[in-house]
């Protein structure tokens, strides 16, 4: 006969022979997933420290707004490139912005059938397409019809790679509007393309315009497609219908060039590019985190993450 | 009462066509993606009646006129390698952060999701510039090195000479762009496990690697693969920072056969070589075929991944309804 103490001295021993494995185990792969996380801020850390340790170097008015100068000499700068990037989202933007936001208004409004739901299923897939392959397609069908490579076609490449992001967030958004919204537009007697474009739209511009942004911020930088629409060049604007620079494209051309001097102009393109892309990204969210929140963070979810 | 008449006589049915518009932008993606599938093949198709077959399985790659001979089975097997390497070195890295994520307090937990959320925010092209003069010089000293040096004799993939613009440097370069969407997607599923399942878990003594073993794993394992798959979608198409890096080899010497040798994938190669294929040539319809058959690869990993996923936060959405 044991005495209740002897017993409660056993079943401790016990219970730490269980829970002391199961203890470390637990120790041990909390250690792995803080150590994950730690291995993905080093690479963060690291690119942005760079290019702007090295970038910022490299600026000045002259680089910012001049013409390349002859290779390797380190003169000149990315003007037209700055300008370059600055038409094709804009144009990317005029082609892209009001076809995805009527193609967000079709699933929201629209979308609740069979038609709407494959409409929405291969929105997503084509938002994961290769980009490289869009720029293929825009060669295909702009610049072999026009003959030569043009901002026309990086533009439409860009409008294609932009208009499912602005698309998926336009659902997005306008599905938060309340029904009641739109009845009680409807029981004042408003044909419904009234009440879609002057309420629903002006209820839900906060989550749109994040869409816009971001999706203007992840065209900036897209590369692949301009290879083979815009092409590149070292002179400023000089028509729609002619090859341009962009920056993601000159820092492409001078990675390739072995001199020291297309180094730091690299650096250089690259800051000015990364400035614009993250100058969007955060302002976004502190423009929402100040503002009303959860909605907006669930829509930065969506393209911020990229997916979804 | 006679103007509403006259109005009503008149008025164009701006609803019809306000619907008729939005169905039209709402098919256009639909008429785009056909569009893109039929355009590439057809215009590939002189490469497909030459080579036929052998443009999947051949290795030759020649675009001299009068000997041209293409074969892209070793720029399928580079994207198919270093997505390979990059999902298994990104995956669990992920899902960690996920895991992390779900777990640490708010206060932690936002400022590190933000943070990874700007990874996928920085694009490609700077990823490769910074690989390229910053992590190239890294990795070579600090890591390839000495895997060669340890284990060159012993292990036939760390064989050859490191030189670091070789499948390896451009298989983890495209681990870390992977990163932020798999434990973007995976953050979200795990978030949609019902907290019942995690409470119950902790209600019988489980510690937090438990809790997640018995819990949110089982629960939650369809929509983790989908969002790896949409990765994996992310690394077969990821064209400029592997271009960069993984020094672009043609030929049969592109086959991946050591880690650390140069090689070529599929959008590598479009990107190195489009501007100079001349379009008379056959060059230009293979550079076109090979996009072809990214896309087809690219089109085959989305679709999955997306039902997948879908089907994953159907779940979470009729739990929220009920």
């Amino acid at each position: 006969m044991m005495s209740s103490s002897q017993k409660r001295a056993e079943y401790r021993s016990l219970f730490k022979q269980n829970v002391r494995g199961r203890l470390v185990v637990n120790k041990i792969t909390m250690g792995i997933i803080l150590s994950s996380v730690i291995v993905a801020l080093v690479p963060l850390g690291s690119i942005l420290i760079e290019v702007f340790k090295n970038g910022l170097g490299a600026l000045s008015v002259q680089f910012l707004t001049q013409i390349p100068g002859a290779i390797g000499t380190g003169d000149g700068g990315i003007g037209p490139a700055i300008q370059g990037t600055v038409i094709i989202i804009g144009m990317a933007s005029f082609m892209g912005i009001p076809i995805g936001v009527m193609s967000g208004v079709f699933m929201s409004e629209f979308g609740d059938n069979r038609f709407g739901r494959t409409v929405r299923f291969f929105n997503d897939v084509f938002m994961e397409f290769p980009s490289i392959v869009i720029g293929i397609f825009a060669f295909l069908t702009i610049v072999l019809l026009l003959g030569h490579f043009s901002l026309w076609a990086g533009a439409f490449a860009l409008s294609l790679i932009m208009f499912p992001i602005v698309a998926r967030t336009t659902e997005e958004s306008l599905k938060l509007v309340p029904l009641t919204y739109r009845e009680a537009g409807l029981a004042l007697g408003l044909r419904q393309w009234v009440v879609t474009f002057r309420i629903v739209l002006s209820a839900a511009k906060n989550g749109m315009l994040t869409g816009i942004l971001l999706a203007v911020g992840r065209i900036s930088g897209e590369t692949a497609p301009l290879i083979m629409t815009v092409l590149g060049s070292s002179q400023f604007f000089g028509g729609f219908d002619s090859p341009m620079d962009a920056l993601p494209l000159r820092i492409w051309r001078l990675s390739l060039l072995p001199y020291d001097s297309a180094k730091m102009q690299g650096w250089g393109a690259a800051v000015v590019l990364i400035i614009i892309i993250l100058s969007i990204n955060i302002g976004i969210r502190y423009y929402f985190s100040t503002k009303n929140s959860s909605k907006s963070k669930f829509l930065y979810k969506i393209i911020g993450g990229r997916k979804l | 009462m006679f103007i509403n008449q006259k109005h009503a006589r008149f008025a164009l049915p701006t609803d019809k066509i306000f619907k008729i518009i939005a169905v039209v932008a709402g098919a256009y993606i639909l008429v785009v993606i056909l569009l893109m599938v039929f355009q590439l093949y057809h215009e590939s198709q002189p490469i497909w009646q030459k080579e036929g077959l052998s443009f999947i399985l051949g290795s030759d790659w020649n675009a001299v006129e009068g000997r041209e001979s293409f074969g892209a089975a070793p720029y399928v097997l580079g994207t198919l390698v270093t997505a390979g390497f990059a999902m298994a070195m990104g995956v669990p890295v992920s899902i960690g952060i996920a895991m992390f994520i779900s777990q640490a307090p708010k206060i932690v937990a936002n400022p590190i999701s933000m943070v990874i959320d700007l990874l996928a925010a920085i694009p490609s092209i700077v990823y490769g510039f910074w690989g390229l003069y910053v992590f190239r010089d890294g990795l070579l000293n600090y890591i390839e090195y000495p895997l060669h040096d340890f284990l060159g004799d012993k292990i036939w993939f760390f064989s050859s000479a490191p030189f670091g613009l070789d499948i390896f440097s451009a298989s983890i370069i495209l681990a870390i762009m992977i990163i932020p969407t798999i434990s973007a997607v995976s953050r979200e599923i795990m978030s949609a496990v019902p907290h019942m399942q995690k409470e119950a878990a902790y209600m019988l003594g489980a510690t937090k690697w438990e809790m997640f073993k018995l819990a949110i794993f089982p629960y939650a394992k369809t929509g983790l693969i989908g969002a790896a798959i949409l990765g994996l979608g992310r690394a077969v198409g990821e064209t400029m920072a592997v271009t960069m890096l993984i020094g672009n080899a043609t030929g049969p010497s592109a086959f991946p056969q050591t880690l650390f040798q140069p090689g070529q994938t599929m959008s590598s190669i479009i990107a190195n070589e489009f501007i100079e294929a001349s379009p008379a040539s056959l060059h230009l319809p293979a550079l076109i075929g090979v996009g072809f058959v990214l896309l087809l690869v690219a089109v085959v990993i989305n679709v999955v991944a997306h039902i997948l996923v879908s089907k994953m936060l159907r779940v979470k959405e009729g739990i929220i309804n009920a």
